[in-house]
């Protein structure tokens, strides 16, 4: 009846992962509890959780990303202090259980945090900086998050019922495979980045057709804001790149389940192609991350240096770049398999050239510094600190790349070290600079700066003291992934590790406490003008929070810098340009619990997979065709926002852009 | 376009860099041992090769930080000195040259990268005028097996030898993926089954060298770790009769034996080998470890239950 599952799955003999799941747990329960008892329910079902709004959807894969960080970051720290005390000495972590962190680790920061942090990001942004009411395919949207949703659950729920993958965050075969690997964490893995890597291609697409197919008038390609360039460029390599991770996934499935030998290295398969097929997709994935994050910096380092961005088309040829380059150099990841010299050197070669338009931007945000007026709010500091430390991650990444100087580096904590100083300080600084300068865009309201300098300051510091410990003890021979060592030279490097963990947890606490005390104090930090920043595109053209409509008409983009040059007339007449328009009444799409539905259906499909629970999984497909079916013959699938309905909201507006724009002139 | 000031500010930037990519230099080759303390001819060369890319890369990052830090400081908007120029966002000039130094950068490392490759590939043989001493390297699930076919004996977690004398390693895995490293010595190759890897090392100085697995294979991991002890050919040659004189003999069974599952093996010797044990490993004649539980019908064939 349920398959694999008995009681023997709740690990009751590992007090560790029992008690903070089963406190996860308990939290989640009487969350959604208070939430019920309150009444808001209703409120979060009509207005969020079947929305299909660009802009909510943004906010919660956001407030997604930002609680799997909390998860994931509990796992950086219970890393450390395995590895503070395991020095000649077992630790307080068996490797049974050291081994799952670390996988859950690296596969709740990528898929989990970055993913749809930056997603989030772009969800928000893209429309708005288009110009546009919402993305190409809303509902599709809605289904992206709820999936992304689904597999962060199914790997929270490992945790107590079962155990993660011990694999790494990758599951190489053979040990990934069933006879090395009985237990169902592997499952956890393929079933949680399956129902997620689905949502992650249909993100792609959406974005690709919203930003080839709807943008404002006038707005062409040589006009778009940087981040909507990297934006198009990362899904365009997610529409690429996530259909092979899902195929390789689908292949070791099948092994497992099926007694197929794709990877068995045993009976004609081969699990060197494992490894070839998962850096086809995953090292575009660095970049699927990392060109949004250099978005994100394009747009605050000119917003706060009061400069357009230096070399623009410079900027779109290194992105574009990029991009192609990206899919041939999967190879850099195993030069040590013995592959051969040619082989090696095309691949370490092709590698390197990826340093080429990457330097450039970091050229061009340098010139984009020069000869501006450089406001150091903490948005800013984010981006500073992000080129500074990105410059020794990438002059790792190439040193990496040289296949004779990998041979001794690779998969020691050098690499470690090189791979974190690019995604903390390249995406995750970005996250928070987007976070930070897009805040009051979202809420109408502006993060506390003190406090968000402080953060900046605690996670730079944080994260040198914490990784550059990995450089050393690289160099000194320690490889990845170690429950216990008995070198003394490593010992103290890992405790100034541990030390810089914690004051990254510092920053991340006020971190915290910011979105606290801002929300408390959020009447004082109100932004009635819409453009909180002196902004340059779209986004900042309408108020804050956007109406449901983003724009009551939609503007006419005749420049690079919309909303700039709006602004630079309108200071010159002394008033708003142009006359009120007439407005029209908008069509908007209708909210839809489709997503949400799909989503409860995908997360118990994959755990009766997960536990061989066969008849539910049967239940759960012919669950989501029914869902698709329900969607497919709607027959309402708009409403419309009366035109006076528009013009109430745009004339509130217009008044309190006319006397924000009195203000800039005086 | 420019203005005269910032060329000096360049200028002290660019000493500073080179001064600042000395004190790196000096602060790894002080700290780091591993890698960064040579003992053969193939660690030595991978030293070279890494410590020159860093200073070709270090020589162009260093200028580029302490610029960045320069102009934004120079720049800041409290400083009403500074010039302000809204419309300067291109410049030719400026783009070409920022195209071209990574560029120029990366034409020069990627020269290295090409000729080290050859040069240093894995599988090519050392030159010298001694012979080459054969060791076949198993990894198991998790101890490190190192058979000497030529000489007839085996050993378990200790690899024993010759200084000056180039080594011919063939790695092979009987279960899942290792990475069989020694840093004092040369790189890193992995060890898969099914297939054979060959890398060349070397030892110059004797001495005892720590050895170790560098991918993820299961609970043992961690203790996958063994000495690498280099000796003077005498006393390798005394190392090789005495492991002949004792110990148990590895063949079919005893090797079945070594595929379960075990850590924190201690070094022990195997005074005869089955002929022909690698090459069975690597053809699959003998089936891999059977990992955690083993395969219900496959207990049948094993003598040991």
């Amino acid at each position: 009846m349920l398959g694999k599952l008995t009681w023997q799955a709740i690990p009751f003999n590992e007090p560790i992962p029992l008690i903070s799941g089963f406190g996860v747990y308990l939290l989640v329960i009487a969350l959604v509890a208070w939430v019920l008892r309150k009444g808001y329910g209703p409120y979060l079902w009509r207005e969020w959780i079947t929305s299909v709004d660009h802009k909510r959807i943004g906010i919660m894969y956001c407030l997604l990303a930002g609680v799997m960080l909390l998860r994931g970051f509990i796992d950086v720290i219970m890393l450390r202090l395995q590895q503070a005390m395991a020095f000649n000495a077992p630790g307080y972590l068996p490797p049974s259980h050291f081994d799952q962190i670390f996988s859950a680790h690296g596969t709740i920061m990528i898929f989990f945090v970055a993913m749809p942090f930056v997603i989030g990001l772009m969800n928000y942004v893209v429309p708005l900086q288009l110009g546009v009411r919402d993305v190409a395919f809303p509902t599709l949207n809605s289904v992206s998050l709820w999936l992304n949703a689904a597999g962060a659950l199914l790997v929270n729920l490992s945790l107590v019922v079962g155990e993660f993958s011990r694999t790494g965050w990758l599951p190489y075969p053979p040990l990934s495979e069933l006879r090395y690997s009985p237990g169902v964490g592997v499952d956890y893995y393929c079933w949680a980045i399956q129902i997620s890597g689905i949502g992650t291609v249909m993100t792609g697409v959406n974005f690709v057709t919203t930003i080839l197919k709807l943008r404002a008038p006038g707005m062409n390609y040589s006009r778009m804001p940087m981040f909507c360039w990297t934006a198009l460029a990362s899904n365009l390599l997610i529409i690429a790149a996530f259909p092979i991770l899902t195929a390789t996934i689908a292949m070791l499935l099948l092994d497992r389940y099926l007694g197929f030998h794709f990877f068995t290295d045993v009976s004609g398969g081969n699990s060197m192609m494992f490894m070839n097929l998962i850096w086809a997709w995953g090292h575009p994935e660095v970049y699927i991350l990392v060109l949004p994050a250099f978005g994100i910096y394009s747009e605050v380092v000119s917003t706060f240096s009061r400069k357009p961005l230096f070399g623009y088309r410079s900027m779109i040829i290194a992105t574009m770049a990029i991009c192609i380059i990206s899919f041939m150099v999967w190879l850099h990841h195993f030069f040590t398999m013995g592959a051969g010299p040619t082989v090696n050197a095309v691949f370490g070669i092709a590698s390197m050239i990826i340093a080429v338009p990457t330097g450039v931007k970091i050229f061009n945000w340098m010139f984009t510094m020069y000869g501006g007026r450089v406001r150091y709010s903490s948005a800013m500091l984010w981006v500073i600190g992000f080129m500074v430390s990105f410059l020794i991650g990438g002059l790792t990444g190439v040193l990496l790349a040289v296949p004779v100087a990998d041979f001794q580096l690779h998969n020691s904590m050098f690499l470690v070290a090189h791979f974190h100083n690019t995604i903390i300080p390249g995406v995750v600084f970005a996250i928070f600079a987007g976070y930070t300068y897009w805040f009051p865009k979202a809420f109408g309201f502006v993060l506390d700066e003190r406090l968000g300098k402080w953060a900046f300051w605690l996670w730079f510091v944080g994260f040198w003291v914490a990784w550059a410990p990995g450089y050393v003890v690289g160099l000194e021979g320690m490889t990845r992934r170690l429950q216990h060592y008995d070198d003394p030279q490593w010992h103290p490097w890992l405790l100034l590790a541990g030390v810089g963990v914690l004051i990254i947890l510092a920053g991340i606490v006020v971190q915290i406490a910011q979105l606290v005390v801002s929300i408390r104090t959020r009447d004082k930090r109100r932004d009635r003008t819409g453009d909180a920043w002196d902004g340059r595109s779209l986004e900042w053209a309408t108020a804050s929070p956007p109406p449901l409509f983003n724009f009551a008409i939609l503007p006419n983009v005749t420049d690079q810098e919309p909303y700039w040059d709006i602004k630079q007339e309108a200071l010159q007449a002394m008033q708003l340009v142009t006359p009120e328009p007439e407005y029209l009444p908008i069509e908007m799409p209708r909210h839809s619990p489709t997503g949400f539905v799909t989503a409860f259906i995908a997360t118990v499909t994959g755990f009766a997979l997960i536990w061989h629970i066969w008849w539910l999984a049967i239940l759960g497909l012919v669950g989501a065709y029914a869902t698709f079916v329900v969607f497919a013959w709607r027959d309402h699938t708009e409403f419309v926002i009366p035109a006076e309905t528009v013009a109430r909201i745009d004339r509130a507006n217009r008044e309190a852009r006319a006397e924000y724009l009195r203000e800039l002139a005086r | 376009m420019q203005p005269s000031s910032a060329v000096s500010g360049r200028d002290a930037a660019r000493v500073a860099g080179w001064l600042g990519a000395l004190a790196v230099l000096a602060c790894l080759s002080a700290c780091g041992r591993a890698e960064l303390e040579p003992a053969g001819p193939v660690s030595e060369a991978q030293r070279k090769i890494l410590f020159d890319s860093l200073a070709m890369m270090l020589a162009i990052v260093i200028p580029v930080i302490i610029a960045t830090l320069v102009i934004a400081f120079r720049f800041r908007a409290s400083n009403h000195r500074a010039p302000y120029w809204p419309t300067f966002t291109h410049s030719g000039r400026i783009e070409l040259i920022i195209w071209s130094i990574p560029a120029l950068v990366i034409f020069f490392l990627g020269g290295v990268a090409w000729t080290s490759s050859f040069l240093l590939d894995p599988a090519r043989p050392l030159e010298s005028r001694v012979k080459p001493l054969e060791v076949q390297v198993v990894s198991l699930d998790w101890k490190w097996l190192f058979i000497y076919p030529n000489q007839g004996v085996a050993s378990v977690n200790h690899l024993v030898v010759p200084v000056g004398v180039p080594l011919r390693l063939r790695l092979t895995s009987a279960s899942v993926w290792n990475v069989f490293w020694v840093p004092q010595l040369g790189g890193m190759l992995y060890c898969m089954h099914g297939m054979a890897g060959t890398l060349y090392l070397q030892a110059d100085l004797p001495g005892v060298y720590q050895g170790r697995s560098a991918m993820i294979s299961g609970e043992g991991f961690a203790d996958m770790h063994f000495n690498t002890e280099a000796v003077t050919a005498d006393e390798f040659s005394r190392w090789v009769s005495a492991t002949r004189a004792a110990g148990p003999a590895l063949d079919d069974p005893a090797y079945r034996g070594l595929l379960r599952q075990s850590s924190r093996v201690a070094p022990y010797t195997y005074a005869s080998v089955r002929p022909g044990l690698f090459e069975a490993i690597v053809t699959q004649e003998l089936p891999p470890g059977d990992g955690p539980s083993p395969v219900p019908n496959q207990d049948v064939l094993d003598p040991s239950r």
